[in-house]
């Protein structure tokens, strides 16, 4: 158990090196996260105010894009180099390489939504941050979720030819229901009284979700990248 | 192919034909009228949809830990069905809902979970298709995310509003009309299992004739 720890952290320690000496992923996902939040706020922006539940739904839809471009580009710096094969010969344990890259990714998309969710509540006049812990919960369970099925895929699809188009085509249609929940959940908070009784069962559910993910996504990772 | 594909086969195309003339003797039903009889086609092909995706989910899971490419073939084959059934299921679905519900979609978590179903089916031919060497594992990878889904999206159920009739239509069905459903179900089962053979055996010959391809060149 000591060596997987220390597997997981000596991966996410290298992958976090890598992107504080470049900040090539974190730039452009937040960027891009910031123009996707624009483009939804020309269409649902009506008199100044967005409509209905918008700024929940914007939200997400902009961690799951930069998500894809973030796990998209990640791992297409392990391939430019043949680095993931070395990760994969490594005398290492396959799934302790696995969660050191799902850590790596979520802590990138949590520093994304740093910069997201102030933006929203900002430009959206959301009141994000009535319910502080709730909204963690929330936003951490989701992108968790999202990034166990998202990292295995995208590590699967470094070999694949058309791994671009790929990766939304497969990763879209299975974290639909994290992003149902997270769309769901966040919309709770944002109502003039917020249910805790509603926002506590979306996150049991997403918290179900990410058991199941991880959990798949451990035991699969293994047969998955052997060739 | 095996001695009971002819046979099977020529029953299951007069049971197809035969299937109308049933439906049309069937009952109307008292608050939906003449749009109720969709509901023949309709439910037995989204049975053999979800049949399908469990096939498929299956013989995945035996594909990655055991290695066999005729699970893998079974796997392709299961993938191309959820396809099919699920387009019969999606399409004869909305055209009962205009009628019943006065809109063609509804987001109900029924229809929602149905389509992202039939979408992971879609995304895995196209990982099959397009992904190159490697892809086999991809896609049954995926097939597994898929078939987990499913049993999370039913949960749901009881806290999104559903207005699809529930499961216990079928078994409280008069016989007059039972026996139509129970026939037109039997023959999209038989339809299945003959296009599930076919479609293997299809494969099973490709990968025969790689064989060949790759010992004529040494």
């Amino acid at each position: 158990m000591n060596a997987f720890v220390r597997i997981v952290w000596l991966v996410v320690r290298k992958d976090l090196t890598v992107e504080v000496r470049s900040r090539e992923v974190i730039y452009t996902t937040v960027f891009f996260a910031v123009t996707v939040v624009l483009v939804f706020a020309f269409a649902l922006v009506r008199e100044g105010r967005a409509l209905g539940d918008a700024a929940a739904g914007i939200l997400w839809i902009a961690i799951a894009f930069a998500g894809t471009l973030a796990l998209g580009r990640t791992f297409e710096r392990e391939r430019q180099a043949e680095t993931l094969r070395a990760l994969l010969l490594a005398p290492a344990d396959r799934p302790a390489i696995y969660v050191g890259k799902l850590v790596g990714i979520v802590v990138l998309l949590v520093a994304t939504e740093l910069v997201l969710v102030p933006l929203i509540a900002f430009l959206f006049q959301a009141p994000l941050f009535s319910q502080p812990l709730w909204l963690t919960a929330v936003l951490l369970t989701g992108t968790l979720g999202y990034c166990a099925v998202g990292t295995l895929f995208a590590a699967m699809l470094v070999r694949a030819r058309s791994r671009d188009v790929l990766l939304p085509v497969l990763l879209y249609p299975i974290t639909i229901p994290v992003i149902i929940a997270g769309v769901r959940g966040t919309a709770a908070l944002l109502e003039p009284t917020p249910d805790v009784a509603i926002i506590r069962f979306w996150v049991s559910l997403l918290v179900a979700f990410d058991t199941v993910f991880v959990t798949l996504a451990l035991w699969t990772f293994e047969p998955l990248m052997t060739d | 192919m095996p001695k009971w594909f002819m046979p099977a086969a020529v029953i299951c195309g007069i049971m197809f034909a035969l299937s109308p003339v049933l439906i049309a003797r069937a009952p109307y039903e008292s608050t939906m009228g003449l749009v109720q009889k969709i509901f023949y086609y309709h439910m037995p092909a989204a049975g053999m949809f979800l049949v399908a995706a469990v096939v498929c989910g299956i013989a995945s899971v035996r594909y990655l830990f055991g290695g066999s490419p005729r699970q893998d073939r079974l796997a392709w084959a299961a993938a191309e069905l959820v396809v099919l059934f699920g387009a019969i299921a999606l399409v004869t679905g909305p055209l009962w809902a205009r009628k019943a519900w006065g809109v063609w979609w509804q987001w109900d978590v029924r229809l929602t979970s149905s389509l992202m179903g039939w979408m992971v089916a879609v995304a895995y031919l196209l990982v099959r298709k397009y992904g190159g060497p490697g892809s086999d594992k991809l896609a049954a990878g995926l097939a597994l995310f898929g078939m987990a889904n499913v049993p999370f999206i039913y949960i749901s159920v009881n806290y999104w509003r559903t207005i699809h009739p529930t499961t216990n239509v079928v078994p409280t069905l008069p016989t007059s009309m039972g026996v139509p459903f129970w026939f037109c179900f039997t023959a999209f089962v038989l339809l299945f299992v003959l296009l599930l053979r076919l479609r293997v055996r299809l494969e099973e010959q490709r990968s025969r004739l790689d064989v060949l391809y790759l010992s004529l060149d040494e």
